[in-house]
């Protein structure tokens, strides 16, 4: 075999930018801000009183220091939290009143929005910076009584429904990045299942980063009713910048009596390049309450992108019978950081939790996995089972496990696996003997590796999610 | 087919191959024998093209200079090494490591990939006639396999590969008395006037199924004698120890 280099990294593929005029919020963050927001938006008085609380909340709080990965002081006077294109700042349009600008940059990124070219089955949400841009098959949805929007317009059109979910899972003041998304959330999505349905096709969000100097304050609030079903599904990406950039989101999901939602993200965001300059800081809280008997949260996440990615998506088991799950593939190559895992907190009786996170490791990255699974006292008959694995390529990388196990049942059960390999050089040489070049090989191994994880996402987004995975470890083998 | 030529390889130092002469025409068996540490897995592994070995020398496949090709090139090419310690890979399911695997040399050969069915099928065959158990097919790449299922295997790889050279490196070590003459018979019916073998092995046993037209016996990194079939009985007496 040649020693010689890999052909290098392709780059980012999603870097470019959108030239678009923006309408922006003066920087800084204070309740100027928080009200030039509320404003935009044409929020009603008790959204804005909302966000204020949060804004008077968040003086009193500071960021949180306990994570592995450490990151540079961030100056939050110095930072735009609102930015949207000017075309897209006097919504709802109608498709064909969209800046063809920002069509073509949602073509160019796999997500085509026009009626003809759209994904079968998939409708999707479209958020460009601070707003929502559009929202596909509405129309369809409708009739089936599903909602499904920006929450900037489920503020406006549904306001008994957020009032009662919003801020219920997370609550205003639960941690720093938490309660200044509260204060200045821009756009994210809204759905509601009503009582006895079955989403007919999967909903998706599209998260664009596009303003240079902007954080993104994502909020989506997906509500299941009785007995119904949904599955929704997250992509992000950005442009190549110097400069960090913060996505700070709040994510809340209420599955009620024997409903079921199946949350999955494929997380992209820029990365950073290959010194580790640049790329999005990935702050996020999500957090999923099966309030219902019998009810089922299950998050699927493949963080391949951000230079920090820094979440724990989580389930309160509240509902007695209630399954939480948590399927998680989390690469880090370069420089990349990750700190991230999941909470399952049992309350009811006879709950159950899954959890297998598949960590990569390449270049002089750094891979945590950090996850807490609670047993409280009622929780009887209750069960958790955690397989965590560590794979590492090279001798640089970092892979750490720290799981935090409390169990106050005697008749619940806590079992946790945990495994570290290396993909080896004698391993490569194997792929390489039977015809594999080195990064079909890696490529084949990776895969083999997180395909437990894989399989749980929907089928249309598995094959992406694959490809993915190869080519955020490209050149990572030399 | 292979020719090489005063052959040296070293490793963190140590001279392991010095000097090492070897020609092999299509249609030929070689087998090569010698003590343990000699040399003869060093140079399966620097004929496939292995990492990490400092070389001196010329390995000319089919007229074309060996040195200059990465290991999966050398192996698209037709140089198959059935290995001594096949490796375990989990999480790789081995229908789709073989399915890969064939799809990299037709690429190479400018053939087209094989589909899913057409491929079952051919595999289904090729592991009926080695007397493996479809399920195998479905489990992880070597992971839990016997010593003996894993040697099958590479011997598996090897017909549905179809190499021009297959170099097998103890394969017969480990093996049953049945599961020796499948694999013996594998190599038969595959063998053919356009590709060769070479078979390193300890003893004679697996020659008395596969017939060598050449016996090598390789000492302290070179071959040190030369023979016929006959020479392995004769080895199998006396020992190493009147070579080298
Ligand atoms: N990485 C290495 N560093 C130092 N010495 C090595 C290394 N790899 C192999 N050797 C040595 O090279 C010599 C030849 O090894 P090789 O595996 O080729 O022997 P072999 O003839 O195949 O032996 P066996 O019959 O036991 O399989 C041995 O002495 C071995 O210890
Ligand atoms: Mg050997």
């Amino acid at each position: 075999m040649k020693t010689e280099d890999l052909k290098n990294t392709q780059e980012y593929k999603y870097g470019f930018t959108t030239e678009v005029e923006n309408i922006r919020a003066p920087k800084g963050l204070n309740e100027e801000t928080i009200k030039f927001i509320s404003k935009i938006k044409k929020e009603p008085k008790w959204m804005l009183d909302w966000r204020l609380k949060a804004y008077n909340r968040l003086k009193a709080l500071k960021e949180p220091n306990w994570q592995k990965p450490k990151y540079p002081k961030i100056n939050y006077q110095d930072l735009y939290y609102y930015s949207a294109p000017k075309s897209a700042s006097e919504k709802p349009k109608s498709l064909d009143e969209i800046d063809p600008k920002i069509l073509e940059t949602y073509k160019k990124l796999g997500i085509p929005l026009v009626e003809q070219q759209r994904l079968n089955g998939i409708a999707v949400d479209a958020v460009f910076d601070s707003v929502s841009v559009a929202t596909t098959f509405k129309d369809e949805l409708t009739k089936k009584g599903i909602i499904f929007c920006s929450i900037s317009e489920a503020i406006q059109k549904h306001p008994e429904l957020v009032k009662k979910y919003l801020g219920s899972v997370i609550p205003l003041s639960d941690h720093y990045f938490a309660t200044l998304n509260s204060a200045v959330f821009t756009d994210g999505s809204f759905v509601y299942i009503p009582p006895n349905t079955r989403c007919p096709m999967e909903l998706s969000t599209y998260f664009r980063i596009n303003a240079s100097e902007t954080g993104q304050f994502e909020r989506t609030l997906i509500i299941a009713d009785k007995g119904s079903y949904v599955s929704y599904l997250e992509g992000c990406t950005a442009p190549m910048r110097d400069e960090n950039q913060l996505h700070a989101a709040n994510v809340e999901l209420v599955a009620l009596d024997d409903a079921e939602i199946k949350y999955s993200t494929v997380q992209n965001w820029y990365p950073g390049d290959k010194n580790g300059v640049g790329g999005i800081y990935n702050f996020v809280t999500k957090r999923g309450a099966c309030r219902g008997k019998n009810s089922k949260i299950s998050w699927t996440q493949v963080e391949t992108g951000s230079a920090i990615t820094w979440k724990y998506p989580s389930c309160i088991l509240q509902g007695d019978n209630s399954v939480g799950e948590f399927y998680s593939i989390a690469i880090t190559n370069n420089f990349q950081k990750a700190d991230t895992g999941t909470k399952m907190i049992h309350l009811g009786k006879n709950t159950k939790s899954k959890i297998i996170s598949k960590g990569i490791s390449a270049g002089n990255a750094d891979n945590m996995y950090r996850g807490l699974v609670d047993i409280k006292n009622k929780a009887s008959n209750s069960r958790n089972y955690t397989q965590c694995d560590s794979l590492l390529m090279g001798n640089k990388c970092g892979a750490h496990t720290v799981p935090y196990i409390k169990n106050n049942n005697a008749t619940s059960t806590i079992e946790h696996e945990a495994t570290t390999t290396k993909i080896n050089e004698d391993q490569l040489y194997y792929c390489n003997q039977r015809g594999l070049d080195q990064e079909e090989a890696v490529s084949l191994i990776v895969n083999g590796f997180c395909k437990e994880v894989l399989q749980q996402l929907p089928m249309e987004f598995a094959v992406e999610a694959q490809k993915l995975v190869s080519i955020s470890l490209e050149g990572s083998v030399g | 087919m292979l020719s090489i030529q005063n052959l040296e390889a070293k490793i963190d130092n140590k001279n392991i191959l010095n000097g090492l002469n070897l020609n092999i025409n299509p249609g030929e068996v070689h087998a090569i024998m010698g003590p343990n540490g000699s040399g003869k897995s060093t140079l399966a592994n620097v004929l496939s093209g292995k990492n990490g070995y400092e070389t001196k020398g010329q390995i000319k496949f089919n007229g074309e200079n060996l040195g200059e090709l990465t290991t999966e090139e050398r192996a698209q090419k037709g140089i198959f090494l059935a290995f001594q310690y096949p490796l375990e890979i989990p999480g790789v399911n081995t229908n789709i490591f073989l399915r890969t695997s064939l799809n990299a040399v037709r690429k190479a050969k400018g053939e087209k990939e094989i589909d899913t069915l057409s491929f079952l099928k051919l595999i289904k065959e090729k592991a009926s006639e080695l007397g493996i158990d479809e399920k195998f097919l479905s489990r992880q790449l070597n992971v839990g396999f016997s010593g003996g299922e894993k040697k099958k295997n590479e011997i598996l790889q090897m017909k549905l590969l179809q190499p021009k050279l297959s170099i097998l490196d103890e394969t017969d070590s480990g093996l049953d008395i049945d599961a020796l003459r499948i694999v013996a018979d594998g190599v038969n019916s595959y063998k053919n006037k356009d590709n060769a073998f070479l078979i390193i092995t300890h003893y004679q046993r697996l020659l008395d199924y596969i017939r060598p037209d050449f016996i090598h016996v390789l000492s302290n990194g070179k071959i040190a004698k030369t023979g016929g079939s006959e020479l392995g009985i004769e080895l199998e007496k006396t020992g190493y120890a009147n070579i080298g």
